[in-house]
């Protein structure tokens, strides 16, 4: 039976960011365009919720009625038992968060607020919409990595991390040792598994991209093992043609693959793909530690391993691990608070608070205590300790427009006619030149 | 000389025509009546002509929806040369919406045309078929989405188990790009039918029954009855049919939407519109072009719609 899609633990935020609106769309989107207009007038009044109240703090938080908004809660309860400061949280629906962002980091957002790691945040850093947080850093236990995708392009620190999700490739452990398998470490010993895994019955990659974002890890996978993190970097920030060679390479390594990905995977979720893996028709999966979801009962089968290596010159060591975490608004009403508060959110004692609700997160901080971690939480900390280079998956490291509407039909495209690659990337490469314009 | 004296003012009187004290407004009816046209007026200004207006500037210009008005940068027709040019799914969009408007014409519409003259003859359990039509019209969306696609998903959906598809010949409804649009198109007529069905059986309803009987009389069969005197009785009914029908193909939006937000065979104006415009993705001069353009396709039938109706007034 099918299980209601959740998206409730979004992968990336281009997953959640589009609403299911009503059927006024037309006019909405209409009334948007020009609703905007009327925006600048609001960031007059702009600047907290508060007036200088020094006990108090705003927190606005983008999860509400999940096991996330219960850790926020714990945390935020906790930080008032240690420091006395009172935090107003202001939990708002997830996608409205999403959506509304630019209205409300323009108008009054919360002293500190919800947001991730990556393109956005250096983009929001740019245009003066959130605070710099540098004398918050560095903090216990943090790494380095960590602090890179913290940093804005002026090379000070606009973010806090607190938690993350690596992805990975996924395997039941009982299916590798029932059938002999050993994890690959290059693109021969994959290609030699996947083969084996034919052989056997099995569809060697599952694949599911109907919502069009689970591509793009594979993607991101690829491209970080063919051409590296600093070419991920700035291709993504528009620096590098899509219409080169580099690119090429990652559609052409891609399409020798595609025979091994699941077929008609443009119908499918990336839920329905997972339970392909949970019910051992398939052997592998390219996807985020979310995918435990689809495994409520035997989640101590699922293990996982890093992409293989496909040029020695570049190796393994970068991985898509989307990071959340905090940032403060550009005018708090609460400065000290919001530091301290940011300080205390990255910290293991804020760890500790949200792992009262039950479910711990994987923590940014080395410090915290991992007593309390599932097995795959504590392979994906190991996964994420190796790393050298920490990527915030596709849609978080470029534009979010560009993403959505020029990424995810073109790989769409690509996955219906993997041949075609001459044409796609040109394709992808003119739109980008529209869209990248300043 | 007095009589002569009187004549011409008595014509003068006859030449004006006569007035009647009802149209003499006191002072507070002409308060009550500007406000009665100045309150509406000013909620179409503002909720209609502004957004219009605004979206058709916003078309020329290049803006994120970041800073104030002076950081909008006017790029005049770039907007609508990317749109036409470097948009790959612009055009699927505009033959999908049109392919939309011509299956809705054809299918459903016809379809709810028929129920309603079968449901109207009071046949047994006609409520609860009524009902049943119906149904599908006020489900909400999200359940809507989530009842087909338990009958679409290519693995664990109904319809290929019913069809005794296995492994490879199963078919992707929602992900074949060749196919979706009329899995779509499907589900949106399920929902059409019923909305059609309920009008006309309003309409069916209020058609006087001695036409039918002096048809009868006449001795016109059943199938003449309804085409010569029946349908064209309800004329008031089939215009609103006919704007429906209109209207619903140019918002399509949701079904298309909860499937895949409008990509890969589905590309639709309004969804399209929206990934621009709503959430993170602000290209917000490229999504008004877009409304720009709906908004004179709109245009081209609300024109001939008017001037059939005013046509109609005159006659």
């Amino acid at each position: 039976m099918t299980r209601q899609p959740k998206y409730s633990r979004s992968p990336s935020p281009s997953a959640v960011g589009m609403p299911v609106l009503g059927r006024r769309s037309v006019l909405r989107g209409m009334l948007a365009a020009g609703a905007v207009t009327a925006l600048p007038s609001l960031t007059a009044c702009g600047g907290g919720s508060g007036g200088g109240d020094t006990t108090t703090l705003s927190f606005g938080s983008n999860e509400t009625g999940s096991v996330f908004a219960e850790q926020r809660q714990a945390m935020a309860d906790a930080f008032t038992e240690a420091s006395g400061t009172d935090v107003a949280l202001n939990a708002v629906d997830h996608n409205t968060f999403q959506e509304n962002i630019s209205t409300y980091l323009q108008g009054n957002a919360d002293d500190v607020f919800t947001w991730f790691a990556g393109y956005r945040m250096r983009f929001f850093a740019e245009q003066g919409l959130i605070g710099d947080v540098s004398d918050v850093w560095p903090l216990e236990g943090v790494p380095d990595s960590f602090k890179q995708a913290s940093t804005g392009n002026d090379g000070k620190q606009y973010f806090v991390p607190q938690q993350y999700y690596p992805w990975a490739v996924f395997y039941r452990k009982s299916v590798f040792e029932e059938n002999g398998y050993t994890v690959p470490t290059t693109l021969d010993q994959l290609v030699d598994l996947c083969e084996g895994m034919r052989d056997d019955g099995l569809v060697p990659f599952a694949f599911g991209d109907k919502d069009g974002w689970p591509a793009m890890g594979t993607f991101d996978m690829i491209n970080m093992r063919v051409n590296g993190f600093d070419f991920h970097i700035r291709l993504m920030s528009g620096e590098e043609a899509w219409n080169g060679p580099e690119v090429k390479a990652v559609f052409e390594t891609w399409r020798d693959l595609m025979p091994f990905h699941q077929t008609d995977s443009l119908g499918r979720t990336w839920q329905e793909a997972a339970q392909t893996l949970q019910r051992r028709e398939s052997g592998l999966y390219v996807l985020g530690t979310f995918l435990n979801e689809q495994f409520p009962d035997d989640e101590d089968d699922l293990d996982l391993f890093t992409f293989p290596e496909i040029d020695p010159a570049i190796g393994a060591t970068a991985i898509d691990a989307p990071i959340d975490g905090f940032c403060m608004s550009a005018d708090p009403d609460n400065p000290e608070a919001a530091r301290e508060f940011l300080a205390f959110l990255a910290s293991a004692e804020a760890a500790a608070a949200a792992e009262t609700t039950g479910l711990p997160f994987i923590s940014a901080s080395d410090t915290a205590d991992t007593s309390g971690y599932s097995a795959l939480q504590k392979k994906s900390a190991e996964l994420v300790g190796q790393a050298e280079h920490i990527a915030q998956f596709l849609d978080r490291d470029t534009r979010p427009d560009f993403a959505s509407t020029v990424i995810i039909p073109s790989l769409q495209a690509f996955i219906s006619d993997p041949d075609d690659i001459d044409d796609l990337v040109e394709s992808i490469e003119s739109q980008k030149q529209s869209i990248f314009v300043d | 000389m007095t009589v002569t004296q009187d004549k011409p003012a008595e014509r003068r009187a006859a030449r004006r025509p006569p007035r009647r004290r009802g149209h003499r407004l006191t002072g507070r009816d002409r308060a009550v009546v500007t406000a009665m046209v100045a309150v509406p007026a000013l909620f179409v200004v503002l909720l209609v002509w502004f957004p219009a207006i605004a979206s058709v500037l916003l078309s020329f210009a290049s803006w994120s929806g970041f800073g104030g008005i002076e950081d909008i940068e006017w790029i005049g027709l770039e907007n609508y040369e990317n749109l036409t040019t470097n948009y790959p799914p612009f055009w699927p969009a505009i033959r999908h919406n049109l392919l939309w408007l011509a299956f809705l014409f054809l299918v459903p519409t016809p379809l709810g045309l028929l129920l309603a003259v079968l449901l109207d003859k009071e046949i047994r359990g006609t409520r609860f078929y009524q009902t049943a039509l119906y149904l599908p019209v006020v489900l909400s969306l999200a359940l809507v989405g989530f009842i087909w696609q338990l009958v679409y998903s290519r693995d664990q959906g109904l319809l290929n188990a019913v069809l005794g598809l296995e492994g490879e010949a199963r078919i992707d409804w929602y992900g074949d790009p060749e196919i979706n649009l009329w899995a779509v198109l499907v589900a949106t007529a399920w929902r059409h039918t019923g909305y059609v069905m309920l009008l006309y059986l309003a309409g069916l309803k209020g058609v006087d029954r001695s036409l039918r009987e002096a048809a009868s009389v006449d001795g016109a069969n059943q199938a003449q009855t309804f085409f010569r005197v029946v349908f064209p009785v309800m004329r008031p009914i089939n215009v609103i049919v006919l704007v429906i029908v209109v209207i619903e193909s140019l918002r399509a939006f949701d079904l298309v939407w909860v499937v895949n937000r409008g990509t890969n065979g589905l590309e639709i104006m309004a969804a399209l519109l929206t990934q621009n415009v709503v959430g993170e993705a602000s290209r917000i001069g490229f999504g008004s072009a877009m409304a720009v353009i709906m908004l004179l396709i709109s245009s081209v039938f609300i024109t001939v719609y008017l001037r059939v109706m005013f046509k109609e007034e005159k006659r």
